[in-house]
């Protein structure tokens, strides 16, 4: 930069979008280096997320025993005529499984929206 | 039984139905992808009932509510499991396992690992939790057959195994996808109904739950013994016995004192109206104590219990080929995905009506507590609570529901045992196929006679222990990391398979006895998972370590395969050969 020589640019009529897309396309096909980095991290974020939600739900699920062995008189609190303990298992624990699973799907195609728009050159 | 030609009708009426319904898919099957994967053209919603509806098999419907009411806040951990197991599935396997493009469980493993012997060994593990899931099955269309007509007990696995022989063979995967849709309808009416009307009744009639004594009979009930059980008596008023009586014979004689006593094959109990119901030993008497948790389920250990019980439901449902075939009928990834969230969906819905029927069967037709035989907790409750016609009705309407699990689920296990049988030890052809499909629901009828019963839940629990211990975590770690070998996989299904299927077998067998050292061999060997689990997965990676120079070299293009979404055009679909 100091030399006073001018910066070096690329000068191109447009931007090739098609060109970039195929290229890599065949490289996520044929295994390149690049290809490959890129399905890792693709693999890695998916393993990640389902990780972090499987933890969310084991630990909402297992708190509810020990929630009842730590305050055995709360269990019996009446909520609506049923027992605490019963409407935590029977009702409650079925919409904490339905709500993970939810939100897993929308961030797991988010995630691969995310990817294809890498491979697709998209901004 | 005054209701026998009711309930009669209503058994023949489901049956005709689905092999009606059955007859309407054949029309669509011609290719051996229509047989074993309905040509992978099954949306969401259809295949999310249908997988419900094979999933709920006669240990959700029959079996739920019997272990609610006999055991109560703990037992409500199994249909938590057996929906939480769904997430499991959602989370790690569905979409990766569909872009596979795989066609069976040892299709996927040959798919992953490259190696024939390895398929093989897949294919002999599915083969053999199918088997341990069908054999239950046609036992428990027997007793609900005896239980209901008074037929001798060897006709319900002839007729389930018939009919769903006769779909399976006329229609394969395509026609058994509508069945299996339809049935889960059939099923969440048929036990809806029912639930709501008990709740109605525990409004109009009141009763106490949660009390210090055993619930009450409402009449003067007899209850015969059929076979030798140890009860706990609270409170010996109003209870008399004739037959055998602590090993002596007795007529018509009352019961000494509160406590354990056995009674004897052949007796009958006499219960006068608002007597204490006597429990089977083991199990919560007081409702102070069922309604409360952490009581277990029988036996020690109850902690132990209840963490078997979630290990082998969450991850069992990923190992069980007959589920995870449905995944295979998805067109992508992505709608295998919205399929395993909506069949959560389905679950959850229906589990609420179990929990009820077991409840209200607890208060309103305790005298099941007595004999242990709370399976037909469901199949009785309505009519014993009810009464007159209506109550006729509604046993009718659950009868249809009872045959319609055993024959979704048996459908759907059949279905997985002829596609493993034809592609990988016959020539894959549509003619293959449905000579399997004799062959595999064939050989369980014998078997389902020969060997003795545990209760439907406990001997489906097992089947899900198998599944947990061998083909979860060939899934989960054939997906996931890179560094599964074929010998790895090989011995962590081999280690996992023997581990339970030996624990399995001394259950069935009754080979330990239950106070022996503190009581735990007997517990480890019911509710193997919790070990047998972690064996398994540690076996595979140790020995995949220790040969990593195995590891497939095309490896990183099986993965991009796996998780790269269908829109980059990586996916190919696997045919079989024939």
């Amino acid at each position: 930069m100091t030399s006073g020589r001018p910066q070096r640019e690329r000068v191109i009529l447009a931007h090739r979008r098609g060109a970039r897309v195929i290229r890599t396309r065949v490289e996520i096909q044929e295994q390149t280096q690049v290809g490959d980095a890129l399905v890792r991290g693709l693999v890695r974020a998916q393993l990640g997320l389902a990780l972090r939600l499987a933890a969310v739900a084991l630990s909402a699920v297992a708190a509810i025993p020990l929630l009842m062995g730590a305050f055995p008189e709360l269990t019996e609190v009446p909520v609506f005529g049923i027992r605490l303990n019963w409407l935590m298992l029977a009702v409650l624990a079925y919409l904490v499984l339905y709500g993970v699973g939810r939100l897993y799907v929308r961030l797991a195609e988010q995630a691969e929206r995310d990817f294809v728009r890498v491979v697709d050159g998209e901004p | 039984m005054t209701g026998a030609p009711l309930t009669a009708a209503a058994l023949l009426a489901a049956a005709l139905a689905t092999i009606g319904i059955g007859f309407y898919g054949i029309r669509l099957s011609r290719t051996t992808s229509d047989f074993l994967v309905a040509s992978r053209s099954i949306g969401p919603q259809w295949n999310a009932a249908a997988v419900s509806g094979e999933y709920l098999s006669a240990a959700s419907f029959l079996g739920v509510a019997g272990l609610i009411a006999k055991y109560g806040a703990d037992a409500l951990w199994y249909p938590v499991g057996f929906t939480a197991g769904y997430l499991g599935l959602l989370l790690f396997v569905a979409a990766p396992l569909r872009r596979s493009g795989a066609y069976t469980v040892p299709d996927f493993a040959e798919f992953r690992l490259g190696s024939a012997r390895l398929r093989k060994v897949a294919m002999l593990v599915v083969v053999v939790i199918c088997v341990f899931y069908l054999v239950p099955q046609y036992q428990g269309a027997g007793l609900a057959l005896k239980t209901l007509l008074g037929v001798p007990v060897w006709i319900g696995p002839l007729v389930v195994g018939g009919i769903v022989i006769t779909n399976v063979v006329a229609g394969g995967m395509r026609s058994i996808t509508f069945v299996q849709a339809f049935q889960y309808w059939l099923k969440l009416t048929a036990i809806a109904i029912p639930a709501l009307a008990l709740v109605g009744l525990f409004f109009t009639d009141g009763g106490e739950l949660g009390g210090p004594m055993p619930p009450t009979v409402r009449q003067d009930t007899t209850v015969a013994i059929e076979t030798d059980v140890v009860v706990h008596v609270a409170e010996p008023a109003g209870i008399r016995v004739t037959g055998r009586l602590d090993g002596g014979p007795v007529d018509a004689a009352p019961i000494p004192s509160a406590g354990e006593h056995t009674l004897g094959a052949g007796s009958t109990l006499t219960l006068a109206a608002g007597a204490a119901t006597p429990v089977v030993a083991g199990t919560p008497g007081a409702g102070t104590d069922w309604i409360a948790s952490g009581g277990g389920l029988g036996g020690s250990h109850p902690l132990y219990q209840v963490l078997s019980i979630i290990v082998a439901t969450f991850l069992g449902t990923m190992g069980l080929p007959h589920v995870l075939v449905r995944f295979y009928t998805n067109p992508d990834g992505r709608v295998a995905r919205r399929t395993a969230l909506a069949v959560i969906a389905l679950l959850s819905l229906f589990y609420l009506f179990p929990t009820l029927l077991g409840v209200f069967s607890r208060l309103y037709v305790p005298q099941l507590l007595i004999t242990g035989t709370a399976d037909a907790a469901v199949l009785l409750a309505p009519g014993a609570a009810i009464g007159g016609a209506a109550g006729q009705l509604l046993a009718a309407l659950v009868a249809a529901g009872a045959i319609a699990a055993f024959l979704a689920t048996s459908s759907g296990l059949l279905v997985s045992i002829a596609g493993a049988l034809a592609t990988d030890v016959l020539r894959g052809r549509v003619r293959d196929f449905r000579i399997a499909a004799v062959i595999g629901g064939l050989v369980p009828i014998p078997l389902s006679l020969i060997v003795s019963g545990l209760e439907l839940s406990r001997s489906v629990g097992l089947a899900f222990a198998v599944a947990a211990s061998t083909l979860c975590p060939l899934l989960v770690l054939g997906i996931w990391w890179r560094g599964l070998t074929a010998i790895g996989a090989a011995c962590g299904l081999a280690v996992g398979g023997l581990a339970s299927g030996t624990a399995v077998t001394l259950a069935i067998a009754g080979a330990v006895d239950d106070q022996a050292l503190g009581g735990w061999p007997a517990i480890m060997i019911g509710y193997p998972a919790a070990i047998s689990v972690p064996l398994a997965f540690a076996t595979m990676i140790v020995v995949s370590r220790l040969t990593r120079t195995a590891v497939p070299p095309d490896v990183a293009q099986i993965f991009a395969r796996m998780h790269v979404p269908e829109r980059l055009g990586m996916g190919i679909e696997r045919v079989p050969r024939g």
